[in-house]
């Protein structure tokens, strides 16, 4: 019964920032506990300046990565060529069939009027 | 094999869809437009009209509308303008009233948007049983014309924030061409707050919020007038707002 109370049917729905909040803090609190000694790891005593700047260094290594991916996508980001080339082709055909269907465009009508 | 398909389209002929045009000074682009519509739908076999809402263009569009329907007829081409520019949420609102087709879809009128695309998106919608499809720029073929670097750039990088913050399960969230189901829509518009292009955004979050389900397909988005359109600081604060906004509310 208890397993049933730990995982209500309903998912608890959080916001975005919650949940970015929840992440960072479970995050930072790992992180803290090592750096304050709290949680003693012999292989990160070695290590306990790359653990002190861990977050720094995450953050820097996120930024690489985020620039890296967007100009990846800038660089792979299709120019439609064909399909400009066959909207400007379909715009004459279409002006074409509708002035034939009696349809009067614009500039006639501009020129209609100006007599 | 394309035989069979003709006759899927012809036995699904229970669906009607309604395409909502709000316009603005588009008097040079609606002809073409409608006529690139009814090519294409005219062609899938699929039933369809297509909703004019013109707020009140000094350009004469809602006289060109008038004459559009003269040429196809009343039942195809439905005008339903408004006195004067009401924002792009009350459009849909006002043209979904008219609408007698039990799905809608949404796309600019000024020729970025290609109606080659809509029957694609009904099979799409077909083959998921989604709740909307939407097209999609930056995943397949999909893709731009007349886009520089800077403007690439802008676009991609605000779509990886958007996706890193708020995870919403479609790749393109500030286009504007999809097709709903008439009820989703219509709560869709209910719940949103937000105005201009970020409306685009809320809406495709609101409806990942709700549960509907999100098909997505390729479109290339042609920018014919990229001279004119606007990327200016003041459309980057409305994004990062609505960013922030969607980011702590949903």
């Amino acid at each position: 019964m208890s397993g049933d109370d730990a995982k209500p049917g309903k998912p608890i729905i959080m916001t975005k920032l919650m949940q970015w909040l929840l992440g960072a803090s479970v995050l930072f609190a790992i992180w803290g506990s090592f750096v304050t000694k709290q949680v003693e790891i012999p292989i990160l005593d070695k290590w306990s300046n790359l653990v002190l700047f861990f977050p720094v260094i995450a953050i820097i290594l996120f930024g690489l990565y985020a620039a890296m991916v967007v100009l990846w996508r800038v660089y792979n980001f299709n120019d439609c060529e064909e399909a400009a080339k066959e909207l400007l082709e379909q715009i004459k055909e279409a002006r074409k069939d509708l002035i034939n269907k009696g349809m009067i465009f614009k500039e006639v009508t501009e020129e209609a009027s100006g007599k | 094999m394309g035989d069979k398909r003709s006759s899927d389209a012809a036995e699904v002929s229970d669906d009607k869809y309604s395409i909502l045009l709000p316009t603005y000074n588009e008097s040079e682009n609606l002809p073409i437009i409608v006529w690139l519509i009814i090519k294409y739908l005219t062609e899938s076999g699929y039933q369809f009209e297509i909703i004019i809402i013109d707020d009140g263009s000094p350009d004469g569009t809602l006289d060109v509308a008038k004459q559009l329907q003269k040429i196809y007829g009343e039942e195809k081409i439905v005008l339903r303008p408004r006195p004067k520019k009401l924002g792009l949420g009350t459009a849909y609102v006002h043209g979904m009233k008219s609408a007698t087709g039990n799905f809608i879809v949404i796309m600019d009128a000024d020729l970025s948007h290609h109606p080659k695309f809509i029957p694609q998106f009904i099979t799409k919608q077909k083959e998921g049983n989604y709740d909307v499809v939407s097209g999609t720029r930056y995943i397949g073929d999909g893709g731009v014309y007349g886009w520089d670097f800077k403007r690439k750039l802008v676009s991609r990088g605000a779509n990886f924030l958007t996706q890193l913050l708020l995870r919403p399960g479609a790749s393109d969230l500030t286009g504007s061409f999809r097709l709903y189901r008439k009820h989703v829509l219509e709560k869709l518009v209910q719940s949103c707050v937000s105005k201009g292009y970020v409306f685009q955004m809320e809406m495709i979050i609101r409806a990942r919020q709700f549960g509907y389900t999100i098909g997505e397909v390729p479109i290339t988005f042609v920018d014919r007038v990229y001279g004119e359109s606007k990327l200016g600081g003041s459309e980057i604060f409305q994004f990062v707002k609505a960013l922030l906004y969607l980011f702590a509310t949903t």
